[in-house]
């Protein structure tokens, strides 16, 4: 492999192991800031171990994200060092951003909820844990909007040499950018009521805190179902601006290759890549990918042939991947209704069946959301900026061969001996519960 | 003023912010097998810097980001060029994060004995490579018009370990002073004597480092062509004076204090000779990164001064907020009342 395929790789695994720990850090703050204010309102105790046996989770989580969120920063430099002098002067500025604007409130208030137990007013720590959640909301939103922009280039002219900013609104309100972050922020609230469902599941199969996890998993089931719906949405709009400007990703998502009005969507199709036809096309659903598209069954789908071959993305992984994740999507949004509903009927904790399908189901939403980021990333292929820069363009020119290898080598041991040690933690504090030794619970400082 | 001067000064006090700041951090880190003398001493060492150490180290992001952005063809080549160094940086700086996460989450000697090494190295090496980067990046970096000539090894020349030597004795007495601060009874008396006893190696390696630049870089042409200059590095010297007098008028807040400001008069005597360099090339000027050649256009430089204006301020009151809240020195006792504790 050359340095290219390498640093690609490189950064597929980096940005996907960060990826494990992102959007449940998204999600699990909202939730636990949710149980911690109901403490703060109500005095109920409940509530306060709910805030600390799922913050204590968020804990171990959130170590992971926070370290491997600065690979991020750094190798964009180190690897793809003609993209960040190429595009520096417009890709900077929302990175530069996220860090001064959200990952400072993150990273400074984690550390008042963490150490402040028993030196703050108890509305003072709840507020701690908000601006924690603000804070890795804002950070995903900024991260989104740099990506948004390489996705759909706005607010720049092509002088120097280089892509320079001359619009910083059209950046900041890039419409791909914003369905890009709503997208991925309900996605990530569905990871973390998948991962507190699934947990309290376990627990509720073997009736331990029977009332502490069912409540858990009420809130939960309700924080997945709106989410839910909200990925679904947010989705679909995202798909329409998809079919907009990124039109070769658009065609590679539903494989398809002729031009044509009133393109049907086939429930069963396998794309041949080779031939630039689909091998197999059956069960179809009229007009479909022209309602999805424009949200218009006559609207004009452009096909991948009428792209050059080397722009087009890979079809096979793109495809299949939006197909699997719109899949788990449908399945989850599913669960989330059950989840809702089931827990108001007598004898919940009997449903054994339902309550080991919940246990399953905690990995598919941390599938679904590895899937959207191929669909986003493959799809742009082979644009690093869509129609701008190819990725090949930005790799760095002075780094070898053997110092990539090296890099990718001890990326995969290190992160994959923290994510097994960072699993093992997660699985540990999980199975043993929240501590019901109430009387050795320090309560937080009152206002004198 | 110039943007690029506005956006180089920002770029230095972001640097200096992060080396005062995460400092404190390495140094009790790479200290802490050597102050603490059991569990629980090391647990008042990691709880001491707990509150913090993440915050801090939001400041060499911000400082990444802000070259990133200001300075694109900087950030680019200086990432790129030292990646190796930058590499085992990035390991280590993963490492200490997850270490102090994650050694109080179970009992066990083998389980802490483990994390409590890798916080030690994990602490030694940003600092050492810290110090690495910067002197040879005072030195200027092998680069012409085919590129970069170096790599790691050529890294490791005598000034580069010199000022790699400078970082670690800067934040070990730094570390040491904080720790004195912030604990009390015999572990705060121990890291005051290991202060005291740092201070006079610390001083060594500045002179040497302070006449090994005069042959090892040009850092000197700017103060010789204003000599009002020099004062730059003298508050830095009669910083790193003044830490050795408060502490022995046995005044360790006030030591750290003036060891904070050394820090930051170190680090304006570095990029003040820079100036307007970046990094520069040590094979053919013509070929150096200055702020001018390597900086973004005024429109984003415009656009990131607004955004520094309003957010770096607001970061400022709310740090200063928590900082407050944490004043008090770590006890026993701190870590029995709050079961979060590292």
């Amino acid at each position: 492999m050359d340095v290219l395929a390498l640093s690609r790789l490189q950064f597929a695994v980096t940005t996907m192991f960060h990826f494990i720990f992102v959007p449940l850090t998204l999600g699990l703050s909202v939730l636990t800031a949710w149980f911690e204010t109901g403490y703060v309102r109500t005095g109920d105790e409940t509530y306060l171990r709910m805030a600390k046996f799922w913050g204590k989770l968020f804990l171990i989580n959130f170590a992971l994200g926070v370290v491997t969120g600065i690979t991020q920063e750094f190798q964009f430099g180190m690897n793809w060092a003609e993209y960040s002098r190429y595009v520096g002067d417009i890709f900077g500025a929302p990175l530069a951003i996220e860090a001064t604007a959200a990952f400072f409130l993150e990273s400074v208030f984690i550390g008042l909820w963490i150490f402040g137990w028993n030196k703050i007013s108890k509305t003072t720590h709840a507020i701690a844990i908000w601006l924690v959640a603000i804070g890795t909301n804002l950070s995903a939103l900024w991260i989104l909007l740099a990506n948004g922009w390489m996705q759909r280039p706005v607010g720049f002219i092509l002088r120097n040499g280089r892509a320079e900013m001359n619009d910083f609104m059209a950046v900041v309100t890039n419409p791909y950018g914003w369905f890009k972050f709503l997208h991925t922020v309900t996605s990530g609230y569905m990871v973390a009521a998948f991962f507190v469902m699934g947990i309290a599941a376990w627990h509720l199969l073997r009736k331990n805190e029977v009332d502490f996890f069912t409540r858990s998993f009420k809130t939960a089931a309700m924080f997945g179902l709106l989410s839910g719906l909200a990925v679904g949405v947010t989705g679909d709009f995202h798909a329409v601006e998809i079919a907009k400007v990124q039109p070769t990703k658009f065609a590679a998502m539903e494989s398809v290759w002729e031009t044509g009005r009133r393109v049907p969507m086939h429930l069963l199709l396998v794309p041949d890549e080779a031939n630039e036809r689909n091998g197999v096309e059956t069960l179809s659903i009229p007009a479909m990918v022209s309602m999805l598209a424009f949200h218009d069954p006559d609207a004009e789908i452009r096909g991948l042939k009428s792209f050059p071959k080397d722009e087009r993305p890979p079809v096979l992984p793109v495809f299949l991947s939006f197909r699997l994740m719109v899949g788990l999507g449908t399945l989850m949004i599913g669960l989330c209704l059950l989840a809702v509903i089931m827990p108001r009927w007598k004898h919940f904790v009997n449903f054994k069946l339902f309550l080991g399908v919940m246990v399953a189901a905690l990995p598919l939403p941390y599938l679904a959301v590895q899937l959207g980021w191929l669909v986003a990333e493959l799809g742009r292929q082979p644009w690093v900026v869509y129609g701008v820069l190819k990725t090949a363009s930005g790799v760095s020119s002075s780094v070898s061969v053997v110092q990539v290898a090296g890099s990718l080598l001890g990326f995969t041991l290190l992160y994959g001996l923290l994510g097994a040690i960072d699993i093992f933690l997660l699985v540990k504090y999980a199975k043993k519960g929240p501590d019901n030794d109430t009387t050795g619970m320090i309560p937080v400082k009152e206002v004198a | 003023m110039e943007l690029q001067i506005t956006w180089f000064i920002l770029w230095a006090v972001l640097w200096a912010a992060y080396f005062i700041l995460d400092g404190f951090v390495l140094g009790t880190g790479f200290l802490s097998s050597m102050l603490a003398k059991n569990d629980t001493e090391k647990r008042l060492l990691l709880n001491a810097v707990g509150p913090v150490w993440d915050g801090n180290e939001v400041w060499l992001l911000t400082a990444g980001g802000a070259t990133f952005a200001a300075f694109p063809t900087t950030y680019a080549l200086m990432f790129s060029y030292l990646y190796t160094a930058l590499l085992l940086l990035l390991f280590s700086l993963i490492v200490r994060g997850v270490s102090f996460e994650f050694r109080g989450k179970m009992e066990g000697q083998a389980w802490k004995q483990g994390w409590d090494r890798a916080i030690t190295i994990s602490s030694f090496l940003p600092a050492l490579l810290f110090g690495v980067a910067f002197g040879n990046i005072f030195a200027g970096l092998p680069m012409d018009a085919a590129g970069y000539h170096g790599g790691l090894l050529s890294l490791l020349n005598p000034y580069g370990i010199l000022t790699g030597l400078l970082f670690v004795c800067l934040f070990a007495v730094h570390g040491a002073l904080y720790t004195a601060v912030k604990t009390v009874g015999e572990l705060s008396g121990r890291a005051f004597r290991l202060a005291k006893l740092l201070w006079m190696p610390l001083l060594l390696v500045a002179v040497i480092f302070l006449g090994a630049t005069a042959y090892a870089t040009k850092l000197y042409d700017n103060y010789l062509a204003a000599p009002v200059l020099f004062l730059v590095p003298g508050v830095a010297v009669l910083a790193l004076i003044m830490v050795q007098a408060y502490m022995i008028a046995n005044k360790p807040l006030r030591a750290f204090a003036a060891s904070c400001i050394t820090i930051l008069f170190v680090v304006f005597t570095g990029v003040t000779g820079l100036f307007p360099n970046m990094i520069p090339s040590s094979l053919d000027p013509a070929y150096s990164l200055t702020i001018y050649n390597s900086s973004s256009s005024q429109y984003t430089l415009t656009i990131m001064t607004v955004v520094a204006l309003i957010f770096v301020p607001i970061v400022i009151l709310y740090k200063i907020w928590v900082y407050r809240i944490f004043r008090a020195p770590v006890t026993v006792q701190d870590l029995t009342e709050n079961r979060e504790a590292y």
